[in-house]
């Protein structure tokens, strides 16, 4: 099968149902010409014209404001915000507005939009953008949240958002827009809450999310040369959440370890962690462990800021652990 | 060159110094990201150092800056020294933010630079507030809030611009229009006039050319000591132009800028080629003294970038650390 990049990934599954629906349009700052700083969008804007890619001054609520409208109204907005880190600028658009309307209208309201963003620290890029923030969306009933681990979910996931009639918020890991992978030349879509085993294996689950999907596998296949056994599975959607393939790795393991970029604390690893206490309690042979970002602001520093996120160095230890045994104490 | 306000040689001087300073800086910036020594990207200030250092020697250590993602001008322009910059901008321990800020948050707080910031316009509400402070506590101080013309767009400024209007404060908007925002143009996504947004508001607006360090040194040095009578707020527009793209990596960027543009600029209105000029016509400097000034500074930069790259970084036990102010390590 061909190889793409996540970059082009994404760009295909805009052109391809952009070409579907003329009801899909682009808008967020320098996505035209400029095809956003990550040149994700290169070429677009050459085949849908400028008003259906457009460009806007830096005006992240109104932007998005106007998406919402647009997206009750009948359009397909895909809102495009350079940095996750500005998802702050948008809360109030994103979060009273876009996530309830449906809700406070008793059904008769619709916002189909999507919101494509970013995750992912160690670029070097400091506290105000190198944040993963997608555990302060999914705590907003009414958003929907994808985060892409490879160029194949990025396209399969865009598709499912953009088709989706809720708003969905889509997180990409900006270290992977030049990592290449299979994608099918065939149109495909991947269905939302559908988690996705990567490697199966019988002594422990790692659970991880977007950039931390690699960081499991590495960490799968250093743990398979001492003989342990990792499972690793990828949610895909954290909202929907695909539970049953989550619990069912857990019963069949009785470990398992959640990785993911967000802050360690009150976020994604700890819904996870203790969703699983809680429906598969008796399977477990050690407490859920849980390994998130530092509780930290991202640091400049690369002698910093490389130790604040998940290693798949830091994630052999403590499965190894796990496994002997040596953490069911810990309290 | 605009009519000089009653300045001495001295003055002068620092105020071209200062302008090498900052260009001398960005050099270096700039061979330290091409030569892979300097971690993530950095936006240079080369071609706007007029507006920082007009605007800055007009203020008092105790009078308060905001800057931007393009920060290193306004922070030399404050007072900063080149080797806290350079540890700073490598991530060492000894920069001023002990290597957790980097370029895009550098700041010499002890001159009162309150941070650059990464976040477009991110700056405008804490300028206005530090305006507040100084009205409310009494004091004569004065903020200025330095932003690009694509903040404008941000609707942060116009809920902090009514407020200091309605209040009187003592902060000054200042407007770095270097005709881009990112890979676009100005007039693409600012409609009518960057003026009238400020006037509407009933503050008293201004444009002055951004390559004249002396038209924006008298302008501000006016506003300043009215802003400190309590006849603020003010806002200036300062027409500029940077000569690098957007950040480091901005290379390529015919697509939206020509090459000739650029050139016109550089030629014909250099800030410091044209006080150079007027230094040496009007008797102030030699050339011999402009040059031996030039390579002093050169020399220093030099020492300075030597120093930061052999500078340790911090210790990874500062991670934890400043994350609350009455907690040595959070995570302990
Ligand atoms: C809220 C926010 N939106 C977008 C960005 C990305 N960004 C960084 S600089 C910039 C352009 C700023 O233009 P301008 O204000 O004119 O300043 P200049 O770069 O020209 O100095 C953009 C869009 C950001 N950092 N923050
Ligand atoms: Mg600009």
């Amino acid at each position: 099968m061909r190889e793409i990049t996540l970059s082009q990934a994404v760009n295909e599954a805009l052109a391809e149902e952009m070409r579907r629906d003329e009801t899909v349009f682009i808008i967020g700052e320098d996505v035209a010409e400029a095809g956003t700083p990550f040149k994700v969008l290169s070429g677009l804007v050459e085949e849908f014209g400028t008003s259906r890619v457009v460009d806007t001054p830096i005006a992240e609520p109104g932007f998005m404001g106007i998406a919402v409208g647009a997206a009750m109204t009948g359009t397909r907005p895909v809102v495009d915000l350079m940095f996750g880190d500005f998802i702050y600028l948008i809360m109030d658009q994103l979060c009273n507005q876009a996530a309830k309307t449906h809700y406070m209208s008793g059904g008769k309201l619709n916002v189909p939009l999507v919101l494509r963003t970013n995750l992912g620290a160690t670029r070097r890029s400091a506290a105000q953008h190198s944040q993963s923030l997608h555990a302060l969306v999914a705590h907003i009933p009414g958003l929907k949240v994808a985060l892409p681990s490879s160029a194949y979910e990025a396209k399969g996931l865009m598709k499912t958002a953009i088709r989706d009639d809720n708003p969905v918020v889509i997180f990409e890991d900006k270290l992977m827009y030049q990592d290449k992978a299979p994608v099918p030349e065939e149109e495909y879509l991947i269905p939302f809450g559908e988690a996705k085993v990567l490697r199966e294996g019988s002594d422990i689950t790692l659970i991880g999310t977007s950039s931390m999907v690699q960081v499991c596998q590495k960490a799968a296949e250093a743990l398979e040369a001492e003989g342990i056994f990792a499972e690793v599975i990828d949610p895909r959607t954290i909202v929907p959440l695909d539970e049953a393939t989550l619990l069912a790795s857990a019963k069949k393991t009785s470990r398992v370890i959640v990785v993911d970029e967000g802050h360690q604390s009150f976020g994604v690893t700890g819904e996870i962690a203790s969703r699983i206490n809680e429906k598969a309690f008796y399977h477990l042979d050690a407490p859920v462990l849980r390994m998130g970002a530092m509780d930290v602001p991202v640091p400049f520093s690369p002698a910093l800021e490389d130790i604040t996120v998940p290693t798949p160095e830091g994630v052999v230890e403590n499965a190894r652990r796990l496994v002997r045994g040596e953490m069911i104490h810990a309290a | 060159m605009a009519d000089a306000p009653k300045h001495n040689a001295e003055d002068y001087l620092r105020m071209y110094r200062q302008m090498v300073r900052i260009r001398t800086f960005e050099d270096n910036a700039n061979q330290l990201y091409l030569s892979a020594k300097m971690p993530g990207l950095t936006h240079m200030y080369s071609g706007e150092e007029a507006v920082a250092v007009g605007i800055c020697e007009a203020l008092r250590t105790t009078d308060k800056i905001t800057s931007t993602h393009r920060g290193h001008g306004h922070c030399v322009a404050k007072g900063a020294e080149f080797k806290e910059m350079f540890c700073e901008l490598l991530g060492k321990e000894e920069g001023y933010c002990r290597g957790k800020g980097g370029s895009m948050h550098i700041a010499d707080q002890s001159n009162g630079n309150l941070g650059a910031n990464a976040i477009v316009g991110g700056s405008m509400g804490i300028a206005t507030g530090a305006a507040f402070t100084a009205k409310l506590l009494g004091k004569d101080d004065v903020t200025v809030c330095f932003f690009g013309d694509g903040a404008t767009a941000q609707g942060l400024w116009y809920e902090v611009m009514n407020m200091a209007a309605l209040w009187k404060l003592p902060v000054i908007y200042a407007c770095e229009n270097n005709g881009y925002s990112e890979y676009t143009k100005t007039d693409e996504i600012a409609a009518g006039s960057i003026m009238a947004r400020a006037e509407a508001f009933g503050i008293e607006s201004h444009q002055v050319d951004g390559q004249d360090v002396l038209a924006v040194n008298a302008l501000t040095e006016k506003l300043v000591e009215r802003a400190r009578k309590g006849e603020g707020p003010f806002f200036m527009e300062l027409m500029t132009y940077r000569y690098h793209g957007h950040h480091v990596g901005d290379i390529n960027r015919e697509y939206y800028r020509s090459k000739d543009e650029e050139k016109d600029w550089k030629e014909n209105r250099d800030p410091i080629i044209r006080f150079r000029s007027w230094l040496v016509a009007e008797g102030i400097a030699s050339e011999e003294e402009v040059e031996a000034m030039n390579a002093e500074i050169k020399d220093d930069a030099k020492a300075a970038v030597d120093y930061a790259l052999s500078a340790k970084y911090p210790d990874q036990s500062e991670v934890d650390m400043h994350v609350f102010t009455d907690v040595t390590h959070a995570l302990a």
